[in-house]
């Protein structure tokens, strides 16, 4: 036994509360997200138990999944989607916990505002009623999505109760090449594992391409850890991290930044550290990813082709396959830069950050949307739309013909109006290409913003760096 | 919680692999602050075509798997999103056992806190048992001999299945989580007390 730990094990070992009997741990968690579609029954079972808010002021509550990205003055349509948000406002005044409503410009995506104000730091527990909590590992943070039960225990005692993970490590060996962004790492490493490939594992990204990456773009990496069936995905911190944090709202000031940076410090894994598992990827080999199917794992390059399901031995597999085609309308061996879009996502808290829109403006300036498709960006949070119409990159959408919106999860779950009709084809930049995801019927193509970009303007799936 | 104990009932075979929470249950159903009534909403898109008449291919829409308490499906079920009310779903309908190959981490967690038991058994004995299901066989599942049993050609079958002791137990025993980590909270405590002491920015800075 060495007593080397990985990232994992040390932010694991710092908080442990109590082991129980039964080989279970009981865990402290340090922040808590909160949105309005997993807590009310959260908030609902600790009014019916009688119960508190342990500790109200780590627990940060914004409404995402909802809220109209259009005509926000007019407030929420549907009946349904406001009584949820009002629930939430109301639990959050109740129980003294920070809520930031559409109307104040902090508001956004959970995963996009926690990192934003410097709610998430490194060598953190995070938790919250989401699946894409992982994205808060890009800051070394242990980060990870619960359940509405666990929402609750979260809020009543601050703990969960917890079996460890094992160690995973995906090492990405030297760099990409130009063009070559987060998004299109990540999309390479769910296509060799699969999505069932990190069940059981704490994912710890490595390497010189991960390094590389702005704090953003591991953002996005981690975002998908999930896709990739792990528990939750980190990426040791480094000068970048503690850049990106300082000065945010809350994180810490003056005296506590050099206090913190110290600890923050001792937090990357240790030089000789074991993994029960190791995965490596070359870089280099890794050009413009998108999905054809309905599952994130059915990932191509963009000079592939649509795979044909005779040349699947695996039954099962083959059966996946030709249920995947059926349900996104295409046929084997197509090639995947010759699939016609009608639609176009920008946004998610996997692409829905400032840098995303840059990429985005880069290749929308002084170019047109075909006229085939509808094109909308969706920014991350209000404070991403601020500042995006501080660089002008608005008037670069407008003026290219872009839909240009009000932050929140919009169609990257279709829970609010924005949604594909049955058939459309989306490229999309968000995390999911379930049946149904972005609306009934709709069937949708994951890929970076660039690609996105580049599909909204020739309506055809597109190598970005062709155009 | 409920206690689960010993389980008697049909089960209705899903032979899909990657079946995500979306398909379990659409978001438009996600919008509601209660936890009851989502049944009528399970596997909505595959119940249901796109002018909410029943699909009679579907299992669930099939007279043999009316009543039915066990799903019987494929690898990685559940993967997707966090969202309990997954399991609400499946529980309200009625199903309160599940076997599968392999499950998503958080819906399988999430399963024990609502009274189902989503039992892991080999892609092979899966299969058997999905065919074995289309017979509408009785199965019978005791969650403390960790065995299912089941009579098929007239023969006695038995499988056990592996299952980890804490989970079981909370089961078995209808447990209280948040009841059980509050009888610690001298540990909870003492465990602040420390951290305020050797990582102080984690504490106050509200916004
Ligand atoms: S943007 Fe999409 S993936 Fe992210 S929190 Fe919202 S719905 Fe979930």
């Amino acid at each position: 036994m060495t007593n080397k730990k990985t990232i994992y094990d040390k932010i694991w070992d710092s908080h442990i509360v109590s082991a129980n009997e039964d080989g279970t741990t009981i865990i402290y968690i340090d922040r808590h997200l909160v949105h309005e579609v997993t807590s009310p029954q959260a908030f609902e079972g600790l009014r019916l138990s009688g119960r508190k808010v342990r500790r109200p002021e780590s627990t940060l509550a914004t409404a995402d999944h909802n809220v109209p990205t259009k005509d926000r003055e007019k407030g929420i349509a549907d009946p349904d989607s406001k009584l949820q948000v009002e629930t939430l406002e109301k639990n959050a005044k109740e129980n003294d916990i920070t809520y930031l409503p559409m109307s104040d410009k902090r508001q956004g995506i959970v995963h996009i505002v926690g990192p934003e104000q410097g709610f998430t730091q490194p060598g953190m527990t995070i938790v919250c009623g989401d699946s894409h909590t992982s994205t808060h590992g890009a800051f070394g943070a242990l980060a990870w999505g619960i359940g509405t039960s666990e929402v609750e225990h979260t809020l009543a005692t601050q703990t969960l109760i917890q079996t460890k993970a094992k160690n995973m490590c995906i090492k990405i060996l030297g760099n990409v090449i130009p063009g070559v962004t987060a998004k299109d790492i990540v999309l390479a490493i769910i296509k060799k594992i699969g999505t069932a490939g990190g069940t059981g594992y704490v994912i710890e990204y490595t390497g010189e391409a991960i390094r590389n990456l702005s704090i953003e773009g591991r953002m996005t990496v981690c975002n998908m850890s999930i896709e990739a069936g792990a528990r939750a995905g980190l990426i040791s911190p480094d000068e970048k991290t503690f850049e990106y944090l300082k000065g945010r709202p809350m994180a810490p000031a003056e005296k506590d930044f050099d206090a913190a940076v110290k600890y923050w410090k001792s937090l990357a894994t240790d030089d000789g550290a074991d993994y029960d598992e190791t995965v490596e990827i070359d870089a280099g080999e890794i050009i413009p990813q998108i999905t054809w199917g309905t599952s994130p794992e059915d990932v191509v390059s963009i000079d592939g082709f649509v795979p044909d399901p005779k040349n699947e031995t695996n039954p099962d597999k083959k059966k996946s396959i030709e249920r995947s085609l059926d349900y996104m309308g295409l046929k084997a061996n197509t090639p995947v830069n010759q699939i016609k879009v009608d639609k176009v996502f920008i946004g998610s808290c996997t692409n829905g950050r400032i840098e995303d829109l840059r990429a985005v403006a880069v290749i929308a300036k002084g170019r047109k949307v075909a006229d085939t498709v509808h094109a909308m960006i969706v920014p991350g949070s209000g404070l991403v739309k601020e500042q995006a119409e501080k660089e002008g990159l608005d008037k670069i959408f407008i003026e290219a013909g872009f839909d240009w919106r009000d932050p929140g999860c919009s169609m990257c779950l279709a829970m609010n109006a924005d949604k594909l009709k049955p058939q459309e084809r989306c490229a999309s930049t968000s995390n999911r290409n379930f049946e149904g995801r972005q609306g009934r019927g709709g069937r949708t193509h994951l890929m970076s913003p660039q690609m996105a970009a580049a599909a909204a303007i020739t309506g055809t799936l597109t190598d970005f760096r062709d155009l | 919680m409920e206690k689960f104990n010993k389980l008697n009932g049909h089960a209705i075979p899903l032979p899909i692999m990657n079946v995500d929470t979306d398909m379990i249950i659409p978001k438009q159903f996600l919008k509601t602050i209660k936890r009851t009534g989502l049944g009528q909403f399970l596997f909505f898109e595959l119940r249901y075509d796109q002018n909410d008449k029943e699909i009679s291919s579907f299992a669930l829409n099939q007279d043999q798997y009316k009543g039915a308490s066990i799903l019987i499906a494929g690898k990685n079920f559940g993967c997707g999103s966090s969202r309990e009310h997954a399991p609400w779903s499946i529980s309200d309908y009625g199903i309160k056992c599940i076997i599968a190959p392999s499950y998503a981490d958080i819906f399988y967690n999430n399963c024990f806190k609502n009274g189902i038991l989503p039992i892991i058994l080999d892609e092979k004995i899966v299969t058997k048992l999905q065919e074995a299901s289309e017979n509408t066989l009785n199965f019978s599942i005791d969650l403390e001999k960790q065995t299912i049993s089941f009579v098929e050609n007239n023969e006695q079958k038995e499988i056990s299945f592996d299952i980890d002791a804490a989970k079981k137990n909370c089961l078995l025993e209808g447990l209280d989580d948040i009841a059980l980590t509050l009888n610690k909270v001298s540990a909870i405590n003492d465990f602040e007390d420390g951290q305020e002491k050797h990582t102080p920015w984690l504490y106050g800075n509200k916004i």
